[in-house]
C-alpha cells in the first residue's frame, strides 16, 4: 500500500510542476501590456516603462518563473498588480469565501444525493426511480447561474428571507456570513446532488447484484440490514471518488454563482484578474486550484486505500 | 439526528432566517460595476478608483462640481497674473489629512512635484506638463508658475489625478488612502466593498451622511436585484437599462438620467484605405440613423453628437444636422469616391455594450449602403494593444470619457490611433491651449468642433447618458456626470 500511495504522491509533484510551466507559457504568449491597462490610454511612454520597471516586468522569461516558483515555495506568491497588496493575502480572502461555499454545497449535495439515489436503486424501474432519474436530469440540464438568479426572485426579492447578494464577511459575524452562502450553496449543490444521485444509483445497483449480497440475503438476513452491512458501504468507494472530484470542481467552477451572487470568491478573484491582466495572480490562483484538485484526489486515494483492503495494481 | 440535534437545526435556521436589521438613516450604500482596483487616483487612471474617492476622501486645488463648473477646494481662492503665467493660490486653514498631518502649502508643492517628476507613474502627467515652478511663501500661499499658457490649468487642478497627497502617507495611498476629504477610510474588502467614514476633523462644511459603502456589483442581474431589496441605496451607473422601466413604475425609487463627458464615436483608421478619403467618412456618418443606433443599442438612452463635444458644455456646437440619415446619398457620394459596390471592413469592438450592441446595429445600416462589416469583439486589454498603440484596425467603437478632450485630434499621425492630421486644426488648438479668456476660448472650441464636423474625423455618433436608479429619499447625489465621480458630500436622507 506504500509503494501505491509513495508513486501516487510523486505523480502528484509533476502534475503540480507541470501545471505551474504550463500556466506561466500560456500567460507569456498572452497579449496585453498590464502597465496600459492600468495607467489607462492618458499615460506617456516614459510612465508606462518605469511602471513596468517597478513590476519587474523587464526581466527575462526563465528568471520571472524561477523567482516564481521560488517565492511560492517559501509562502511568498507575489504582489498583485492592480491591488498592490500580496496574492497571498487576496487568496487567503477569498479562499475564506470559496472553501466554506464548496463545503456548504457539497454537504447540501450530498444530503439529497445520498436518500435519493439509494431510494432510487431500492424502487429501481419503478416509479421511485423514475422520479429520481427525472430530477435528476432537470438537474443536469438546468444552469446553476439560472437556479441562482430564481433562488433570488423568490427567497430574497419576494419573501425577503435572505439578501440579494454580497458577503459580509467573517468579522461581521458567522451568523451572517453563513446566510450569505445558503443561496449560492443551494444553486450549486443543486448540480451537483443530480450528478451524484445518478452515480449512488448505480453504485448501489451494481453491488446489490454482486454474490455476497444474494448469499447474505439467502442467510436470512433482512433487506435492511444487507443495505446497512454490506451494500452501503462498498457502494460508497465510488460515490467518495465522485465526491472529491466534485469538491476541486466546486472550488475552480463555482465562479458564475459567485458572480450572479457577487460574492467575492477565488473564481471572481482569476475572472477580474484576466481581464486586468494581473498576470502574477492569475498563474497563483490557476496553479492552487490546480493543487487542490490534486490534492484532494490524492487523499480520495489514501482513503481508497485505507478502506479497500484488496492489493493494488500497478498505476 | 435524535431530538436535539433537530432543535439545534431548527434554531440555526430561524436565525439565519430573521429579518436584517433596518439601514440607519445616516449612512448610504452605493453600488458600483466594477470594482477600483486600488484607492490612489494619482497612480492608477480606472475611473472606478474616482468613484470612490474624488470629494469624498480626497480633494484638490480646485473642485469640479456637478455642473463641471471650476470651484475652490483646498485652494479657498487665487489670482491669475495678466499673462497667464503665474497661479497664485490662498490654501483653506485648519485642514489635516486623516492620520493627523497638517495641510499646509509643502503638500501641495510635494504632490505636484511627484506628479511631474520624471519617475512619476501619474496616468494625467500632461496635465502637470505646463508647470516650471512651485513655491510655498507661506504656509497658507502656493505659486505656481507655467512655462506657457494654459487655459485648462484650473479644471485640470479640479481632477483626480490632480489630489494632494500627504508626503508621509503617499507610498501607501494606494491601499490605505488619507487625504483631507470629509470622509475617511475604513476598511476595503477586496471584491466586495469599501467602507468610508466621516471625520470630524474635516475644516469645511460636514457633510449629512456618517457613512459611505461603496459596493461593487459587476452582474447586471445581481445589480438590479440588490437595488430592488434595498441592499443597495443607489446606483448612480445602473448596467442593466432593460430594467430602469421596473424602477420607474415603483415609487421607492427614482430613474435619473443624465449627461456625461462621453462621446461614444466610430474611429475610423485614416492611415488606411478607403479611410483616408474624407467623403468615405462622410458617406459613413450619413449612412447611420443615430436615432435608431440609441433606441437598439442603449435603450433610448443617449444624445445625438456632431463632433467630438459634449452636448451640456457651454461652447457646444450643434451639428449633428451637418450630415443626416441618408442612405441614398452616402451610396451616392461612395461611388462618387470609387466605391460603387461598397467594400468589406472589420469593425473591433471593446465590452462595453454601447460598442457590442451599437456594432451590430451599425453592421446592419452599412450594409444598406454596400458596406460589409465583420464584426470582431475584443477585450480591453487587446484593443489597447491592437488599436490603441498597434493601430491595428479599420474601424473601432469606443467613448472618450475625459471631459474637454477635443485636443486629442491634434496629436498627429503617428502619435495617437485616429491617424488624423490638419494643421488647421493643430493651430485651432495651440491657441486654445494659451488662452485663458472665456470668450476666446468658446469661440476657439466651436471653430475646432466645426474643422472636425467638416473632416468627419471619426463617425460621431451619441453621448453616453448616465442612468442611475436611487431611493427616492436618498437626495443630493449628482444628476450628471461631468467626471468620473461619486460626489457624497452634498448627500442626504430626506423624511
Amino acid at each position: 500500500m506504500l509503494a501505491f500511495l509513495a508513486r501516487r504522491f510523486v505523480t502528484l509533484l509533476l502534475t503540480l510542476v507541470a501545471a505551474s510551466i504550463v500556466v506561466f507559457t500560456v500567460l507569456e504568449v498572452l497579449p496585453g501590456d498590464p502597465a496600459l491597462l492600468m495607467l489607462g490610454t492618458e499615460a506617456r511612454e516614459d510612465t508606462l516603462a518605469a511602471l513596468r520597471s517597478q513590476m519587474g516586468l523587464d526581466r527575462p522569461a526563465p528568471v520571472r518563473y524561477l523567482d516564481w516558483v521560488g517565492g511560492a515555495l517559501t509562502g511568498d506568491l507575489g504582489t498583485s498588480y492592480t491591488y498592490k497588496l500580496p496574492v497571498a493575502q487576496l487568496i487567503g480572502d477569498r479562499l475564506a469565501v470559496t472553501a466554506p461555499l464548496a463545503l456548504l454545497a457539497l454537504a447540501l449535495s450530498t444530503l439529497l444525493a445520498l436518500p435519493l439515489g439509494m431510494l432510487a436503486a431500492i424502487k429501481h424501474n419503478r416509479v421511485g426511480d423514475w422520479g429520481v432519474m427525472g430530477f435528476s436530469q432537470l438537474g443536469l440540464a438546468v444552469p446553476n447561474f439560472w437556479v441562482g438568479i430564481m433562488l433570488i426572485w423568490l427567497f430574497a426579492l419576494q419573501l425577503g428571507w435572505f439578501g440579494a447578494g454580497g458577503f459580509p464577511g467573517w468579522g461581521a459575524g458567522w451568523g451572517g456570513a453563513l446566510r450569505a452562502l445558503v443561496l449560492p450553496a443551494t444553486a450549486l449543490a443543486l448540480t451537483e446532488a443530480a450528478i451524484l444521485a445518478r452515480v449512488v444509483r448505480s453504485a448501489m445497483l451494481e453491488t446489490m447484484r454482486e454474490d455476497y449480497v444474494r448469499t447474505a440475503r439467502a442467510k436470512g438476513l433482512s433487506k435492511g440490514a444487507v443495505l446497512r452491512r454490506h451494500v452501503l458501504r462498498n457502494a460508497l468507494i465510488p460515490v467518495a471518488t465522485i465526491i472529491g472530484l466534485q469538491f476541486g470542481f466546486l472550488m475552480a467552477g463555482a465562479v458564475v454563482v459567485e458572480n450572479v451572487f457577487t460574492l467575492p470568491g477565488l473564481g471572481r478573484l482569476a475572472f477580474q484578474a484576466i481581464a486586468q491582466r494581473d498576470l502574477i495572480v492569475v498563474k497563483d490562483v490557476v496553479v492552487l486550484l490546480a493543487a487542490i484538485v490534486v490534492v484532494v484526489n490524492f487523499l480520495v486515494d489514501v482513503v481508497y486505500a485505507v478502506i479497500d483492503p484488496r492489493p493494488k495494481q500497478a498505476g | 439526528m435524535g431530538m436535539r440535534g433537530m432543535l439545534a437545526a431548527a434554531a440555526l435556521a430561524v436565525g439565519l432566517i430573521a429579518t436584517p436589521a433596518l439601514a440607519a438613516k445616516d449612512q448610504a450604500v452605493i453600488g458600483m460595476v466594477l470594482e477600483p482596483p486600488n484607492l490612489d487616483p494619482t497612480t492608477g487612471a480606472a475611473a472606478a478608483i474616482a468613484e470612490v474617492v474624488y470629494a469624498n476622501l480626497f480633494e484638490g486645488l480646485t473642485r469640479i462640481d456637478g455642473q463641471g463648473q471650476v470651484q475652490p477646494g483646498l485652494a479657498t481662492s487665487w489670482t491669475v497674473s495678466d499673462d497667464g503665467l503665474t497661479y497664485t493660490f490662498t490654501l483653506r486653514h485648519g485642514a489635516t489629512f486623516h492620520d493627523g498631518t497638517k495641510f499646509e502649502s509643502d503638500a501641495v508643492k510635494f504632490s505636484l512635484d511627484r506628479a511631474r517628476a520624471p519617475d512619476s507613474t501619474n496616468p494625467q502627467k500632461a496635465f502637470f506638463e505646463p508647470i516650471k515652478t512651485v513655491d510655498t511663501p507661506a504656509a497658507d500661499q502656493v505659486v505656481v508658475t507655467l512655462s506657457h499658457p494654459d487655459g485648462m490649468f484650473l479644471f485640470n487642478l479640479g481632477q483626480a489625478a490632480a489630489v494632494i497627497v500627504s508626503s508621509v502617507s503617499a507610498p501607501t495611498d494606494s491601499t490605505k488612502p488619507v487625504g483631507t476629504g470629509p470622509f475617511k477610510f475604513t476598511e476595503w474588502v477586496p471584491g466586495d466593498h469599501v467602507t468610508l467614514d466621516r471625520t470630524d476633523a474635516y475644516a469645511g462644511p460636514a457633510p449629512k451622511l456618517n457613512k459611505l459603502i461603496f459596493r461593487f456589483v459587476a452582474d447586471p442581474a445581481a445589480a438590479s436585484a440588490a437595488v430592488m431589496s434595498g441592499d443597495i441605496d443607489a446606483f448612480p451607473n445602473m448596467p442593466a437599462p432593460e430594467t430602469l422601466d421596473q424602477f420607474k413604475a415603483d415609487p421607492r425609487f427614482v430613474v435619473e438620467i443624465g449627461t456625461t463627458a462621453g462621446k461614444t464615436v466610430m474611429a475610423v483608421n485614416q492611415r488606411r484605405k478607403p479611410f483616408d478619403d474624407v467623403r468615405v467618412r462622410r458617406a459613413l456618418a450619413m449612412a447611420i440613423d443615430r436615432k435608431a443606433l440609441i433606441d437598439g443599442a442603449m435603450f433610448g438612452y443617449g444624445t445625438p453628437i456632431g463632433s467630438h463635444f459634449a452636448p451640456y458644455e457651454a461652447a457646444y456646437k450643434d451639428l449633428t444636422g451637418a450630415y443626416p440619415y441618408d442612405p441614398a446619398k452616402a451610396k451616392a457620394l461612395l461611388a462618387e469616391a470609387g466605391y460603387p459596390d461598397g467594400f468589406k471592413a472589420t469593425l473591433k469592438l471593446p465590452p462595453p455594450g454601447y460598442a457590442r450592441r451599437g456594432g451590430e446595429i451599425i453592421q446592419a445600416q452599412l450594409a444598406e449602403i454596400g458596406v460589409q462589416v465583420e464584426l470582431i469583439p475584443v477585450e480591453w486589454a487587446q484593443w489597447l494593444e491592437q488599436v490603441f498603440k498597434g493601430y491595428d484596425y479599420d474601424m473601432t467603437i469606443v467613448s472618450h470619457t475625459e471631459a474637454l478632450d477635443i485636443g486629442i485630434y491634434a496629436r498627429g499621425k503617428d502619435k495617437y490611433y485616429f491617424g488624423y492630421d490638419n494643421p488647421a486644426f493643430d493651430q485651432v488648438i495651440q491657441q486654445l491651449n494659451s488662452a485663458v479668456d472665456p470668450e476666446q476660448r468658446k469661440a476657439l472650441y466651436q471653430q475646432a468642433q466645426q474643422i472636425l464636423s467638416d473632416d468627419e474625423a471619426a463617425v460621431f455618433l451619441f453621448q453616453l447618458a448616465k442612468t442611475g436608479v436611487r431611493n427616492a429619499k436618498l437626495m443630493g447625489m449628482w444628476q450628471n456626470s461631468p467626471i468620473a465621480a461619486n460626489d457624497m458630500t452634498g448627500a442626504y436622507w430626506a423624511e
